[in-house]
């Protein structure tokens, strides 16, 4: 290294040289694979909605599996599908149906209500005002409904996909895309024997009010209740609470009620 | 200097491991070393980057001023880390989700800084390219041994593929959940340090001081 190296204009020019080249290398990265970023984010989260119905085959391509799935948005303070003037709003203010993301949605705050203590018992802590949901209809009925959920667990916020069966009554399926709860214990509501016990359970019981929920322990064969329980993780108790609260919140009054009762009232 | 890329090559692979030897990079091998599928790429990506980073920083050590050389190669070293996870996120983007935040930390690997300051600034680049080459296999190396057992003993599988049938699905086998869980993998560098230096005594360090006796036995009371 030579003296002069270690002088004002040397250590500026330098600098300024290197910052240039570097800034110029790494958004010329950026730039150029956006699009294929951008076409992956999309379809992780289209094979999570299709997983999450149990309808993801292997080695197929998703785009074309997805072809069968609608998307919708719903409001959620009427439990209708968002009007026309809505989804121009929306998409005004950057959430377009195509790219509609619902995280970013709960934290905007025009979009958005605070939810207070017992109103809040997923601890979600905000509740958008639209969600988007996920439908397939076969032979020209309602097939499968997929509603997105979410809420804590025990360390972390679990996002996932809750699928019904065209009745809005039935539970076809339940899968997180993400959490991070302990692996081996809270993780294992990744485990597709745990997921396979939702399958066939119904939301409400005989008297009409929401009874599904994981409990600790097993289930019980033959009793009054097995239709509506799930058995709880063993080592996991905050974890399997945590999953029945925010199934419980997301098919609640606050959540998607409204919507599953406008689609049961059309008889489908 | 008389090294050969034969030499930096193969030197830290055992004998002068980055982890094993110079405990460096141990950060990143307690948080991505659950699955064998992730560490791979993990690998993949820190010897890219060590070497490509130990290159162009040779390419220009003459003119790099002693007094901001640093800076300058923390900015090399982010701009090829950054270029990097832009292509996992790309071309591998299930596994770039599970590597999270750990790509961008190679930016703060000690592998990465300590061969641009010690070898990379005093070594011709294309030396220092394969230095970087041999120090990214030697830490692949420590990954590779580490994951194996996490993921064999944590979740019965290796790359994905169940090996040991777990009590969970049907199987026989009791998963160690504490072998997902970061500490494990302290336990099993551990023990992959000390099988490496009783296989070479010369890597075994003097103590830095030694608690001398007692003067007086009789006196102490």
């Amino acid at each position: 290294m030579s003296a002069n190296n270690d002088s004002i204009q040397r250590t500026i020019l330098v600098a300024v040289l290197l910052c240039l080249v570097c800034s110029i290398f790494v958004s010329g990265a950026a730039v150029s694979l956006k699009p294929l970023q951008v076409k992956n984010k999309l379809e992780d989260k289209k094979k999570n909605i299709l997983s999450a119905a149990g309808l993801l085959v292997e080695g197929k391509s998703i785009a074309e599996q997805f072809e069968q799935v609608t998307t919708r948005i719903v409001n959620l303070e009427t439990g209708v599908y968002a009007t026309d003037v809505e989804l121009s709003e929306l998409a005004a203010a950057g959430y377009p149906l195509a790219t509609f993301d619902q995280r970013r949605l709960a934290k905007d705050s025009g979009y958005s209500a605070k939810l207070s203590g017992k109103e809040d018992p997923a601890s979600i802590k905000r509740l958008e005002k639209f969600a988007a949901v996920f439908l397939i209809e076969e032979d020209g009925a309602l097939d499968k409904i997929i509603l997105p959920v979410h809420g804590y667990g025990l360390w972390s916020t679990l996002y996932g996909f809750i699928a019904l069966q065209g009745d809005a009554e039935t539970i076809a399926g339940l899968g997180f895309y993400s959490h991070t709860e302990t692996p081996g214990l809270g993780g294992e509501v990744d485990n597709p024997s745990w997921k396979a016990l939702w399958v066939g359970k119904k939301i409400h019981d005989a008297s009409g009010s929401i009874a599904i929920d994981v409990i600790k322990g097993h289930v019980i064969a033959g009793s009054k209740k097995e239709a509506n329980q799930v058995d709880g993780l063993s080592g996991a108790t905050l974890t399997s609470k945590g999953v029945s609260n925010l199934v419980r919140f997301w098919l609640g009054e606050k959540g998607f009620a409204g919507f599953l009762n406008g689609i049961k009232g059309q008889g489908v | 200097m008389s090294t050969t890329i034969k030499e930096v090559l193969t030197q830290p692979l055992l004998s002068n491991n980055p982890i094993a030897v110079q405990i460096l990079g141990v950060c990143s091998a307690l948080a991505v070393t659950t699955s064998l599928n992730v560490t791979l790429v993990m690998c993949v990506a820190l010897t890219l980057v060590t070497a490509t980073s130990g290159f162009f920083i040779a390419l220009i050590r003459n003119h790099i001023p002693g007094n901001i050389r640093i800076i300058v190669q923390m900015t090399i070293i982010a701009s090829l880390v950054i270029v990097v996870d832009q292509f996992l996120k790309a071309f591998a983007y299930d596994v770039s989700k599970s590597l999270s935040v750990f790509v961008g930390l190679i930016i703060t690997n000690c592998i990465v800084m300590g061969r641009a300051e010690a070898f990379a600034m005093k070594n011709p680049p294309v030396l220092s390219f394969f230095d970087g080459i041999g120090n990214g296999l030697g830490y692949s190396v420590v990954l590779i041994f580490v994951a194996v057992f996490r993921e064999l003993l944590g979740s019965g599988s290796l790359m994905g593929f169940e090996i040991l049938p777990l009590v969970t699905n049907g199987g026989w086998y009791y998963s160690n959940g504490m072998l997902l869980l970061p500490p494990s993998a302290f336990f099993i560098i551990g023990l992959f340090i000390w099988a490496l230096r009783t296989y070479m005594p010369e890597q075994v360090e003097k103590p830095d001081f030694v608690i001398s006796p007692n003067t007086e036995n009789s006196g102490a009371h």
